[in-house]
């Protein structure tokens, strides 16, 4: 409907990153450290030189280590305007000054740029000496800068991962992942699968197929949880073509495969059913998933659940 | 709809302060039973469920469902909680019943997520 105005997933990801960022960066890390400086002796046509030259907006004035004043060009252009150039520095700079701690988060910094109507903060260290300036386009650069750390590492992540099939060679080359399923562990049910669907996805699958096989396997792992004797493994196979997932335990067996293909049969006890699992839709939901389903089981051997996904038809 | 708006409509509260509540829910579903949900739930909704265990939450995750509101009052712990933060899964608690807060959704332009199921298919 309106499109461009709401913000899609990502640009409203970006933007808590932004925040986040603002609470995790220090001034320190975002703020000019080579500060042009004014003695309290200048006159102003000396800081209007120095601020032409070095192409800033304003310079603090030092004396002693301590900042007791600042000039912006506002400052500057009152001291034109009263025809005053010749006089000193302190007769029109700017007194009472808003610093910041150069240890203090950069959002304290952000605070104070929203409260107080003030383009650049003299920051200091804990002794009070200026060791930087800050303004608005600094803490944007350095959050840009950070910004693109963060992108550029979980980009290699995902490049290694998605170029895994390519940098090796052999005639058919495969990734197995495998996991151990313990009975009635409820509490981690789902852990597995939930890691087999990231990794698809850091592998590069897309997120239909993620989805689609991260349903399939949370499925089967649940089985595993609630309908085995011992317990089983969840065991995925990835290749560039196709992902072959194996759900396989040693009993008891189901007794009746073609029923319990059955929407809604279930064998489940009211225990399981209360932890909202054992509505007898567990297979038909696989089935609905993966493109192909084949169950093999017999009470002396186990069940083997195989499912496949073919990668080629659609994107992955 | 916004989380934040769906937080008003079903007098809920936020458990999960990290997440963001600008961000967009296309439609809801309301279930307890999780089969059902991986079943036919759409990407990209609210889960509402009288459900309270991590399931829910792994199941939210497998299924890219983008919020749980637990209804009925119930009162996730901290090992649900936990997980939905490291997840970063907005997780909603309200006092209200399923059907109620459904009801309220629906009212107020929250689409149905829910794929119609063939009652008698073909083979």
């Amino acid at each position: 409907m309106s499109d461009q105005v709401t913000l899609s997933d990502s640009d409203a990801g970006i933007i808590t990153r932004v925040e986040e960022l603002g609470y995790e960066l220090k001034i320190s890390q975002v703020m000019t450290t080579n500060v042009v400086t004014l003695s309290p002796d200048m006159h102003m046509i000396d800081a209007l030189d120095l601020i032409q030259k070095n192409r800033i907006s304003g310079a603090p004035v030092v004396q002693n280590g301590e900042v007791i004043g600042i000039i912006s060009t506002e400052d500057l252009i009152r001291s034109l305007r009263d025809g005053r150039i010749d006089r000193k520095v302190t007769d029109y700079m700017t007194r009472g000054l808003i610093t910041a701690k150069a240890n203090e988060k950069v959002v304290e910094a952000l605070k104070t740029f929203a409260k107080k109507n003030v383009g650049r903060l003299p920051i200091l260290d804990e002794n009070n000496k200026l060791v930087g300036m800050l303004t608005k386009g600094d803490i944007t650069n350095g959050l840009l800068t950070a910004l693109q750390r963060d992108y550029q590492a979980e980009e290699l992540i995902r490049y290694r991962a998605s170029h895994l099939f390519e940098d090796i060679e052999s005639d058919r080359t495969s990734l197995i992942l495998r996991y151990r399923i313990i009975k009635d562990d409820f509490l981690h049910g789902g852990a597995a699968s939930n890691h087999i669907k990231k990794a698809l996805q850091r592998l590069g699958a897309s997120r239909q197929i993620a989805r689609r096989c991260g349903i399939a396997v949370y499925e089967a792992e649940m089985n595993l949880i609630i309908h085995t004797t011992n317990g089983g493994f969840l065991r995925v196979e990835i290749e560039p073509h196709k992902i072959t997932m194996e759900a396989y335990d040693d009993g008891p067996g189901i007794e009746d495969v073609e029923k319990a293909l059955t929407p809604g049969f279930s064998t489940a006890t009211e225990q399981v059913r209360n932890k909202g699992f054992g509505a007898g839709m567990g297979l038909v939901n696989i089935r609905g998933c993966v493109d192909e389903m084949s169950i093999k089981s017999s009470k002396e051997s186990g069940t083997n659940l195989y499912m496949t996904m073919y990668l080629d038809k659609t994107s992955s | 709809m916004k989380i934040v708006d769906i937080l008003a409509i079903c007098e809920g509260k936020l458990l999960t302060p990290d997440v963001d509540v600008s961000s967009e829910i296309k439609g809801g579903f309301a279930g307890d039973l999780m089969s059902d949900v991986l079943a036919s739930i759409q990407a990209e909704s609210a889960l509402i469920t009288g459900l309270c265990n991590p399931q829910v939450v792994r199941t939210a995750l497998i299924a890219d469902v983008r919020l749980i509101i637990f209804a009925r009052g119930k009162k996730p712990g901290e090992d649900i909680l936990n997980l939905a933060n490291d997840e970063g899964m907005p997780v909603i608690a309200s006092p209200l019943g399923l059907y109620q807060i459904s009801g309220r959704l629906a009212q107020a332009g929250l689409p149905s997520y829910e794929t119609e199921m063939n009652l008698f298919p073909k083979n």
